[in-house]
């Protein structure tokens, strides 16, 4: 298990290299991205876009803390260290005070 | 394939997440009644796996990025019901902290990505694993071509919901509400970069990590 783990701390350090990819998924545009488009902000898309009120790390960046690649790698690995980090934790509270099941 | 609100309405968005309700609750269920106290940890582990390897985007033709899920590697681990609780897990924190994927169309994200692409997955590796030996050709084989199949089945009903926007939503002067396009760009954009590009990524880094456990952990993999 500990060599599993050790294994996913090396693709995190390596997660920077997601970064590299140029341009953004299909259909996850944001609005800006939409204009530079030159697309036509649909008025539903407008409303509902911005629906969540507080995302803490947006897109895995912080540019606020630094534009260059590497201060945004920093971030990019602690995105994926908090992310990790609350995906034990919520696969542990989701089955906390299970009772012991065999095998 | 996180799709952000606003590109689906409220009404697709209610629907999807009522059809991908159900499974969440079978799932949660049967974590709390059948998954072995053993199957925990790799649960946890496979779970912060799923998150870290969709944060390696690739760029597909047409330039746009895609990533791999792992979400049929978890249901050959861990099992299929553990693996809809695990991608779940995965996309809610990814929704909630970082923004990626919407809260109105979390229900949508959760049904293509935590509960298509799982439980196909895991159907068509037990179809083609048969009884094959734990790290054999053949099962690691199996459990590649199934996590090649199930995401871009997922990237599909992904391509759907989407391209079905502006023929059911439009405003009076028949202009787009939600996502401006239809099924003729939305499945091919999606598609083409998924079959070539995604997919492979997903079913390679499948093969290799399952080959990886089986060979280290054979004792870790669910029903040995």
């Amino acid at each position: 298990m500990k060599r599993l783990w050790i294994t996913l701390g090396i693709l995190v350090l390596l997660s920077p290299l997601g970064m590299l990819a140029p341009g953004t998924a299909w259909g996850e545009w944001g609005l800006e991205e939409l204009e530079e488009m030159g697309i036509t902000i649909p008025a539903g898309l407008q409303r509902f876009s911005e629906l969540h009120p507080f995302v803490l790390i947006p897109d895995y960046s912080l540019p606020q803390l630094g534009e260059s690649f590497w201060s945004q790698a920093v971030i990019y690995i602690v995105s994926g260290l908090v992310g990790m980090g609350m995906c034990v934790v919520l696969v542990y509270l989701l089955v906390l005070g299970k009772k012991e099941q065999g095998k | 394939m996180h799709i952000p609100d606003g590109y689906l309405s409220p009404q697709t968005c209610a629907v999807l997440a009522g059809g991908s309700a159900p499974f969440l609750i079978r799932a949660f269920i049967w974590i709390r009644r059948q998954l072995s106290s053993k199957a925990i940890p790799i649960l946890a582990l496979t779970t912060a796996m799923s998150f870290v390897i969709q944060m390696f985007n690739i760029p597909l033709p047409g330039g746009t990025t895609g990533h791999a899920v792992g979400g049929t590697l978890i249901t050959a681990l861990v099992g299929p019901w553990p693996a809809v609780i695990a991608v779940s897990v995965v996309l809610i924190i990814q929704a909630l902290i970082f923004g990626d994927g919407g809260i109105l169309s979390l229900g949508a994200n959760i049904l293509n990505m935590a509960v298509i692409l799982p439980l196909v997955g895991y159907w068509l590796y037990r179809l083609m694993a048969g009884n094959s030996g734990i790290a054999s050709a053949r099962r690691i084989t199996s459990v590649a071509v199934a996590s090649y199949i199930a995401i871009n089945l997922a990237a599909l009903v992904a391509a759907v919901e989407f391209g079905i926007q502006p023929a059911l939503f439009k405003d009076a002067t028949g202009a787009p509400l939600y996502c401006p396009y239809g099924l003729s760009v939305a499945i091919p954009a999606m598609m083409i970069g998924h079959l070539a590009v995604a997919g492979v990524a997903e079913a390679l880094f499948t093969g290799a990590a399952f080959w990886f456990v089986a060979r280290s952990f054979p004792d870790r993999i669910r029903g040995s």
